[in-house]
């Protein structure tokens, strides 16, 4: 478990690592940020890039700010920015309740929001977040930038729309109307581990009726996504049990659920009804 | 005679724990010798197929590569001997150090590589290119016994045990329980993987391992002779050691080849094991499937067991030999009275690691397999599932109790004990009749909660033998030197309040040397929770006989009668009442021309019992299947707590591991034989999170007969009966006996036994 070798350039300039980065992408170069993903995987030798392009030294990519409207997140912010609030409105306090399931204390000071977002695990609460709620993702090279709306960014098991010499520069949130109601739950075996079916939900209420709903589930399919079926059953209806189970279950019929050797399809399916309801559940609590 | 006890009893501090709290341990990784050479095993890829070649060209032009060694390089090295438990025809099923023209599991050491650095040798690993043609892998130990060589079938051998005449006791029955149970491979997992280092020393012919644990004596003499070497030319030092578990500190290939390599290049030889290694090559355990049937009255007391089980052994017979599901049969019958037993256990190979023991070997497996009958006794009689219980234990009256029968070469008779009274302490310790009302109450608002309860009998201090030498050095400072190893259970602290209170001295200034073959000439090591009553007693006996030999010394110096002195405080006084001078042992210890010292030897044929009971209470989440332990509650008595803390700690601990088994660990396998856990991530080890608040009661209502100080081992009993126990809830739970027939209990599993139940 020693990784290949490989040559570590530092940067300190966003335009000298995305220089480098073009320079090196075709030998595998690869941007490192936290490494809490990338470290693990060379250490077992699945990847043995040439070259890595540490960005933790690259001023400017440790912002998180906000303009009433997005808040955008650098790439250098790390999960545990997230602990307290970010902002003043409910997407702050979303962010905390979901940052406080990803690993463990030590790989929430090391591993970064746009680094989840760039290794795009099937699990990662934060690719659900920006599938949820639709986030722009902003890549990065030599000839210029991007925006990438979530729908389109995440492609797979572990694959994005960012090219191999695009740096994910930054990601954007939109902010929530002030009076937004939300609710997370994840499934998993111990504390801290990826969560074997995770759900955020999101949606306001005009007259007691629940209006602009998102239902999103991870860790269920290859990409977190949201599910149209889900928010149909919410939609224009008061939140109680009843409707929340329907959702649920819209939910769970909804999904393509990924399965492996312990995990069929059906428990999965299962666990998509739980963490849903329970999301659900949890957003008027 | 000695002073009361000032030591033993008390939750002294460790000794221990200074250089572990400040970042000074010393283990296998933190040795280094100048000029190393480090080793890189490369590992079968494939679980079963002959070896058509091995090309190292390209491995040995990578700069920084030395050598890479294939089975031809060590073909004069014999197999890997076994140390415990040699039933007979299991010889030819040994591993060699590195694979022989086959591989038969994924992990086994096929090559290894020497280089300048653990990188340069994992780079050229990758480069030796080995070629397999596969043969079908056997990853079932129930199926038929198919072919492992010639001859050989993958049938080992056979455990039989029995006494009684199980057929008339079926034929009376008045009622027979059957079950078929499981339990999952999984071991024992220390946070420091294995780690070897052998160094040659030309100039006084001694070759040297670093690293060495657990049995540091036994792997000595055994390197010895598969090197052909004398024993005194091989020393083994054992470091401080992140954890033992019963799969640390065996000798494996790794051990043979760095020694070999040593001797061969002249070199010293470090080899580190990583995570994944560990989890593929260090021994596996517990996995049995069982096929029992008891004989029953018509109030439930048991007339036979009848058990027939597979115990996959993996792909060979390492040192343990027959060890795990010898005791597995041994110890099956536990606290109860069965009058007829006969259990047969079939030794199975498959193509996954070899197998070894892990912290209450046999017993996890076989008190899951007890307990599991006991409940559904109960549900078959209709009675509540601790009174059943009652109905069978073995009296207080009849101890001390023969069962008639043998294991590791010794005859068990449950020592002493009064089962009944702490089952009652347990129940008492955790509210049993409340908690029912409440797990009631919550079960009908729809909750499904319940709680589970397990009994057991423990075997510890295993001999023959302990010996144990104390020196007072000249410098005053109290050595003991003992051949016990310590694996961070505390044996330093232990012996040190045992050997302080016999002699008159604090333990605190005590030096307790173990596991450095160079201090002493035999050792038995630490397993089998034999080091607290082995050497414990040991310690005892020598300390009494440096006492008296120091006040026989003293009174000549002092020109007084012996019985007029005493040791207090590591000086010698004149007994209370008679004023007179002192002197300190050191200076008496200076003033013997041949210095201070007492050797001594405790001999034990019989094994010493202690037992306990676990309760457990489990909150099931219908919707997913997840388990979370709400309440744990362990009793144990074992005669004599020397360190009460120490005793907590070890039942802490062997709980989470017990949990761990219970509900998480497995190591599983895909149909080609590819192992599935190889990391932390697939592996899941207990956590904090998953680890419930635990109420301990440490009692010693039932001291050891068999030394002087009571003591019976307490290394066990926190792992052994954890997965009976939660199975036991997770059925109370959703009212279903007999629900959960195998473990771990994963929620993917519990799942579809709750739909089952649909
Ligand atoms: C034990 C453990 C448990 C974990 N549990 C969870 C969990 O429950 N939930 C969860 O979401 N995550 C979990 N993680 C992963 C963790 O959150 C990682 O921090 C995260 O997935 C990756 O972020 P990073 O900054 O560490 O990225 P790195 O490891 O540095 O990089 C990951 C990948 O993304 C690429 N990359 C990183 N940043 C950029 C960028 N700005 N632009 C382009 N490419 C980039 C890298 O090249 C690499 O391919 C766990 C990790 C561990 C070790």
């Amino acid at each position: 478990m020693k990784p290949a070798a490989f040559v570590r350039h530092v940067p300190r300039t966003l335009d000298e690592a995305l220089k480098i980065l073009a320079q090196v992408a075709p030998q595998d170069g690869r941007v490192l940020a936290g490494g809490q993903s990338l470290v693990p995987i060379m250490a077992f030798r699945l990847a043995k890039p040439a070259h890595l392009v540490d960005i933790n030294e690259v001023e400017g990519l440790d912002r998180i700010s906000n303009d009433g409207k997005l808040l955008s997140i650098g790439a250098r912010v790390r999960h545990a920015a997230f602990h307290k609030s970010v902002v003043e409105n409910p997407l702050g306090l979303l962010l905390t309740e979901v940052a406080r399931h990803i690993a463990h204390y030590p790989i929430r000071v090391r591993g970064t929001f746009c680094g989840s977002l760039a290794h795009a695990d099937p699990a990662s609460e934060w690719c659900l977040v920006a599938a949820t709620l639709d986030a722009t993702m902003v890549a990065k090279n030599t000839r210029g930038e991007r925006p990438i709306a979530a729908k389109d960014y995440f492609q797979g098991i572990m694959s994005t729309a960012l090219a191999e010499d695009e740096l994910l520069a930054e990601a954007r949130l939109p902010l929530l109307a002030s009076d937004a109601k939300f609710g997370f739950n994840e499934f998993n075996r111990r504390a801290g581990d990826f969560a074997m079916a995770a759900s955020l939900v999101c949606y306001r209420l005009q007259g007691g009726k629940i209006v602009e709903p998102r239902v999103g589930v991870g860790g269920a399919e290859p990409c977190p996504r949201r599910i149209a079926e889900a928010e149909a059953a919410l939609n224009g209806k008061a939140p109680g049990d009843a409707v929340f189970r329907a959702a649920a279950e819209a939910a769970a019929s909804a999904v393509e659920p990924l399965e492996d050797h312990q995990t069929t399809g059906e428990y999965r399916r299962d666990l998509v009804r739980a963490v849903v309801r329970r999301a659900l559940e949890q957003s008027i609590t | 005679m000695t002073a009361p006890a000032k030591f033993v009893g008390r939750s002294v501090p460790r000794l221990e724990d200074r250089p572990l709290l400040l970042g000074q341990g010393r283990f296998a990784a933190d040795i280094s010798f100048p000029g190393q050479w480090h080793m890189r095993v490369v590992r079968s890829a494939v679980a079963h197929g002959k070896i058509t070649s091995i090309d190292a060209t390209a491995a040995l032009k990578l700069p920084g590569v030395h050598a890479v060694w294939t089975h031809a390089h060590v073909a004069h090295i014999p197999r890997i001997p076994f140390r415990l438990t040699r039933i007979e025809g299991l010889m030819p099923y040994q591993q060699p150090v590195l694979a022989e023209g086959v591989v038969r599991y994924v992990g086994e050491p096929v090559a290894v590589v020497f280089a300048i650095d653990p990188y340069v040798a994992e780079d050229a690993a990758e480069l030796v290119e080995v070629s397999i043609e596969p043969l079908r892998a056997t990853l079932l130990a129930t199926e038929q016994p198919g072919v492992f060589e010639h001859e050989l079938t993958t049938e080992a051998g056979v455990v039989r045990k029995a006494y009684g005449d199980v057929e008339a006791a079926f034929r009376a029955a008045h009622a027979v329980v059957a079950l078929e149970l499981s339990v999952g491979r999984h071991s024992g997992v220390p946070l420091e993987t294995r780690g070897a280092l052998a160094r040659y020393d030309e100039s006084r012919d001694i070759l040297e391992m670093h690293g060495a644990a657990k049995v540091p004596h036994w792997n000595r003499d055994s390197l010895a002779q598969m090197l052909g070497r004398k024993r005194e030319s091989v020393q083994l030092f054992e470091g401080h050691v992140g954890g033992g578990f019963g799969i640390r500190g065996e000798l494996y290939p790794e051990d043979v080849l760095v020694c070999a390599a040593a001797l061969k290049f002249r070199k010293p030889i470090k080899w580190i094991e990583d995570r994944r290694e560990h989890l593929i090559a260090a021994n596996h355990s517990r996995d049995q499937h069982h096929r029992v049937r008891a004989a029953i009255d018509a109030q439930g007391q048991i007339l036979a067991i009848e058990d027939e089980f597979f115990h996959d052994n993996g792909a060979y017979m390492r040192t343990h030999a027959a060890t795990v599901p010898d005791l597995a049969a041994a110890m099956l019958p536990g606290p109860y009275r069965v009058p007829a037993y006969r259990a047969t256990g079939r030794i199975r190979l498959t193509n996954k690691t070899p197998c070894g023991t892990y912290r209450a070997p046999g017993r996890y497996e076989s008190t899951f397999v007890r307990e599991r009958l006991l409940d559904a006794i109960a549900a078959k009689v209709g009675v509540d599932k601790v009174e059943i219980r009652r109905r069978n234990l073995i009296a207080k009256s009849a101890m001390p109790y023969t069962l008639g029968l043998e294991t590791l070469g010794t005859h068990i008779v449950y020592d002493s004990g009064d089962y009944a009274l702490l089952l009652n302490k347990a129940l008492a310790a955790a509210d049993w009749k409340n908690l029912q009302e409440q797990l009631r109450q919550r079960r009908h608002a729809g909750e499904k909660v319940g709680a589970g309860v397990a009994m057991f009998v423990e075997k510890s201090g295993l001999g023959p033998f302990d010996t144990v030498r104390i020196e007072v050095t000249p410098a005053g400072i109290v050595e003991v030197i003992t051949g016990v190893a310590s694996i961070g259970q505390g044996v330093e602290t232990v012996i040190a309040q045992i050997c302080a209170d016999a002699l008159g001295v604090d333990y605190a200034g005590i030096r307790v040397i173990h596991g450095q073959t160079d201090r002493i000439d035999k050792g038995m090591g630490a397993f089998a929770s034999r080091v607290t009553v082995m050497c414990g007693e040991a310690t005892r006996l020598a300390a009494v006989k440096l006492r008296d030999k120091a006040l026989r010394a003293a009174a000549e110096l002092m020109q007084t009668d012996a019985a007029k002195l005493d040791i207090v405080n590591g000086a010698i006084v004149a007994t209370s009442g008679s004023a007179g001078p002192s002197m300190p042992l050191a200076e008496l210890a200076r003033s013997l021309p041949g210095g201070l010292s007492a050797e001594d030897t405790f001999e034990s044929g019989h094994m010493v019992y202690p037992y306990g009971v676990h309760v457990a209470v489990v909150r099931v989440d219908a919707e997913t299947g997840g388990v979370t332990i709400e309440r744990y509650c362990v009793a144990y008595d074992i005669g004599k707590a020397v360190n009460p803390k120490l005793v907590e700690g070890q039942i802490a601990g062997g709980l989470a591991q017990g949990i761990g088994g219970a509900l998480l660990e497995e190591f599983l396998y895909d149909e080609n034989g590819e192992p599935l856990s190889v990391t932390f991530a697939d592996y899941l080890m207990p956590t904090a999170r998953e680890v419930p608040e635990l109420a301990i009661l440490v009692l010693e209502d039932a001291p050891s007969p068999l030394n002087l100080l009571g003591l019976k081992g307490a290394g066990e009993g926190g792992v052994n009966p954890v997965g009976a126990a939660i199975a036991s809830a997770i059925d109370d739970a959703l009212e279903r006996p007999g629900a959960v027939t195998q473990l771990p209990v994963t929620p993917q599993r519990l799942k579809a036994i709750m739909a089952a139940a649909r």
